[in-house]
């Protein structure tokens, strides 16, 4: 699918837990598995870290899309911060569907450290998402707008 | 002195908004709030008082100062631009009114705040006289008479006529521009103005605090208040919200802070209350730590400071928003009656 | 209202208490002020009738600190706050004395006045004591009546019920409110189209103006120091210069307490714009009861709120998108 020549620009933001998905990016990129440049990775060491209140700030600095990542429930390297996550999205998100915000600017996806292909799969899918939905206008600053 | 039937005021706004930017009050899903006028807005001049005070159109909450841009390794810095367009603020109250008055002794007086001067030049004030009055009102202890606000251009509702009188140049000037559209009125419509001022005055001298006595609050009273103990019962219920700033025709704090975007840093300034903790928090630390401190700073500056600044001029107006919008139903009247409680009087 | 005032002064005099907390008479007939009370003289002042709205488990934070007991009256819906802050550890229970007082529903001035009563000069049918049928209320411009149950509080018409979740001892009769579903309106709004969606909301939150009434009237947001406080990042707590500063605030504010939110409709009743808060709270509630079991916070002091608790099989977060 050819994702270049287009004039808008998605700005995707992928926050991938240290320990399985960050592995899982790192084995993509080894594995020469491409996956479109507009995605920027924030490694934080649990898909538990991730706070509401970062998703909602990178709606607000510019990101069409957030997409989280981390280790399967069950695998978690620190044995249970991933169901914590795993709550705190599901309400997170089920909140932004209701204020209006498309469903489909919000992801959680577990990847292990052995998926490279996966993480490749999932962030192209994503990215072609956020493409059909086109710019986020109804969670962003204004003044963050270039 | 003119006339204008009430169902010709979508054509009076039309016509005003032809040359200047025209605000007046509009129904926002179930509340009134000052805001710019379009034909499809819900116009609500019969609620006696928005839920914020028309000061927005001269200090707007939070107001842009200048934007740092950055481009490669030049950096540039553009400085918002003042307000140049003319606009009118329709519907305002006579309290409304003389907190401009209050503000201006604030931001006028040396130096001079720029914005606020630029937005003071270009604003026309249009305002009521209050048909029926509350019983949060309490504006004559202050000094201002409802039935006649010090504005541009004063307004009294009669049945189902208005009558419109200039009362200044920039009234003079805005009066020419909806001349075609305002009727004369003769000796019988002032007669009916008159009768109406009448009725006004009446009805304020049956609510509850217009006989509220400001004796002992002044600008030499600064001790006397500032240690008595009063404080530590009055400020207990107090959640230190911010409501009571927010909605008050005459706090003036602000704030100035940062925000960064990527490439460019803006400057702006915002509403502050001496209600939060962070309020006069200096490089050291804060030097109101307890909310006590905060809450008498509040009533303070209304009631002492400001008059010791301002030849007696208290910075209170008596509109009663306080009254109406504190969640735990503080207020400065319940401030006064403390104090004068403790004199022995009741 | 006599009988509770009677209590309070034998607590006091047999050295029970050190304190009371209750209301005492405003100087409108419908703005009585929390307020606390340590001498039979004092009481004097007290009163309990519709207008005592407010939540007053939010000051047993601070009264908690003080020497000796104090005397607090709870009515049911403020037990359930009172139980959720003993969980979390903000309350001593052994520093309160709880009265739990019965309650006929609580009334909004701003409904009263929305139907275009003013000038108040005095209202009856108010009382404790009153058949909570009828309001007589007299003005300037003449005598107005008001159907109770037209002039009460949002949060009255789903009442979860009259008992008390926590007491040491109960005063006044109570009489049931609730005649509308809780999750009503949530379902109204998750029925409509994001583009709705997105219009509502944006509508109700424009007429925020960033006061923090919500927040600081809220007993399960404690936080000494807030998020939004901090002036390290730039999301004020008091400016509004971007629509997105009140979606943050709000959202995050609802997120913050979810699980922990016991539905005591204070936060509604506060705001001075008359935003319906209460909808992000209570669709959090709703969707915490759909996904992970029906739970009501403060119901008790010992059960795990949901967001501090997981099972294997709970579900991902893409139902959302499932659900349609």
């Amino acid at each position: 699918m050819p994702l270049e020549n287009k004039e808008f620009k998605p700005k995707i933001v992928a926050f991938c837990c240290n320990w399985c998905s960050y592995a899982g990016a790192d084995l993509a990129g080894s594995s020469r598995l491409t996956y479109p440049a507009d995605v920027k990775i924030i490694r934080v060491p649990c898909s538990c870290r991730v706070n509401p209140m970062f998703i909602l700030r990178a709606f607000e600095k510019g990101a069409d899309g957030v997409i989280m990542c981390g280790c399967h429930p069950g695998d978690c390297h620190y044995s249970t911060g991933n169901y914590y996550a795993r709550r705190r999205m599901t309400l997170l998100f089920s909140m932004l569907d209701y204020l209006g915000v498309e469903n489909g600017r919000t992801r959680v996806e577990w990847v292990s450290a052995a998926e490279g292909v996966k993480f490749s799969e999932t962030m192209n899918s994503f990215v072609e998402k956020i493409y059909s939905l086109g710019e986020n206008v109804r969670l962003g600053d204004l003044r963050c707008k270039s | 002195m003119y006339k204008i039937a009430k169902e010709n005021l979508s054509a009076l706004f039309q016509k005003i908004a032809e040359s200047f930017e025209l605000y007046l009050p509009v129904k926002t899903a179930g509340q009134t709030n000052f805001a710019a006028w379009n034909a499809d807005a819900e116009v609500d001049l019969d609620t006696l008082k928005t839920v914020k005070s028309a000061k927005d159109a001269f200090f707007p909450q939070s107001e842009g100062l200048y934007t740092v841009k950055k481009e490669g390794k030049k950096m540039s810095v553009e400085p918002e631009s003042l307000k140049e367009q003319d606009f009118v603020v329709f519907g305002m109250r006579a309290c409304d009114v003389k907190g401009l008055e209050v503000l201006d002794n604030v931001f006028l007086a040396d130096p001079v705040d720029t914005f606020y001067a630029a937005r003071r030049d270009h604003g026309t004030i249009v305002a009521f006289a209050c048909h029926e009055p509350e019983e949060t009102c309490f504006c004559k202890v202050f000094g201002v008479d409802a039935a006649a606000p010090a504005s541009d251009v004063a307004v009294w509702t009669v049945g189902e006529d208005l009558y419109w009188k200039a009362q200044s140049e920039k009234g003079e000037a805005l009066t020419e521009r909806v001349k075609e559209l305002l009727a004369d009125a003769d000796t019988s419509g002032e007669a009916e103005v008159e009768a109406e001022k009448e009725a006004i005055h009446k009805i304020v001298e049956k609510l509850p605090y217009m006989n509220l006595s400001l004796e002992g609050w002044n600008g030499d009273a600064l001790s006397e208040k500032f240690d008595s103990p009063v404080w530590e019962e009055l400020y207990k219920p107090c959640l230190a919200c911010g409501t009571c700033t927010f909605v008050c025709p005459t706090c003036q704090c602000y704030d100035i802070k940062d925000y960064t975007a990527g490439t460019t840093v803006s400057r702006y300034r915002c509403w502050d209350s001496c209600m939060y903790s962070d309020f006069t928090m200096m490089a050291h630390g804060n030097n109101r730590t307890s909310q006590m401190q905060r809450f008498r700073q509040r009533f303070m500056h209304k009631l002492v400071y400001y008059p010791a600044n301002n030849d007696g001029m208290y910075s209170c107006v008596g509109c009663g928003r306080c009254v109406e919008k504190c969640p735990q139903a503080l207020n400065i009247v319940k401030v006064i009656k403390a104090f004068q409680n403790q004199g022995g009087e009741k | 209202m006599q009988e509770l005032i009677n209590r309070a002064k034998e607590l006091l005099a047999d050295g029970t208490v050190a304190r009371v907390l209750g209301w005492k008479a405003g100087d409108l007939p419908y703005n009585p002020e929390p307020a606390y009370f340590e001498s039979a003289e004092e009481l004097e002042d007290f009163v309990y009738n519709g207008f005592c709205g407010a939540n007053l488990s939010k000051y047993m934070i601070e009264a908690s600190k003080l020497e000796g007991k104090t005397m607090v009256c709870l009515k049911p819906c403020d037990t359930y706050s009172f139980n959720q802050l003993i969980k979390e550890h903000r309350v001593d229970r052994e520093k309160a004395y709880i009265v739990g007082v019965g309650c006929k529903g609580k009334l909004d001035i701003e409904k009263i006045k929305k139907q275009g009563i003013k000038g108040i000069e005095s209202i009856k049918g108010a009382e404790i004591t009153d058949d909570a049928e009828t309001l007589t209320i007299q003005t300037l411009y003449g005598e107005k009546t008001c159907a109770y149950a037209d002039a009460m509080l949002e949060r009255c018409h789903v009442c979860k019920g009259k008992e008390h979740m926590i007491f040491d001892e109960q005063i006044g009769e109570s009489k049931e409110t609730k005649d509308a579903e809780r999750f009503a309106e949530v379902e109204r709004i998750e029925a409509m189209s994001p583009e709705k969606k997105f219009a509502y909301f944006q509508s109700e939150l424009s007429k925020c103006i960033r006061c923090n009434a919500c927040r600081n009237a809220c007993p399960a947001c404690s936080c000494r120091k807030c998020v939004f406080d901090s002036n390290k990042f730039d999301s004020s707590q008091k400016a509004n210069v971007d629509s997105f500063e009140e979606k943050m605030f709000h959202i995050i504010r609802a997120f913050h307490v979810a699980g922990r939110c016991t539905d005591c409709g204070e936060c509604s009743r506060v705001c001075p714009q008359g935003i319906p808060l209460h909808l992000f709270n209570r669709k959090f509630i709703k969707d915490i009861d759909e996904l992970y079991g029906e739970y009501q916070a403060g119901a008790d002091t010992d059960s795990k709120a949901p967001l501090t608790n997981y099972t294997f099989e709970d579900a991902e977060p893409s139902i959302v998108g499932k659900r349609g």
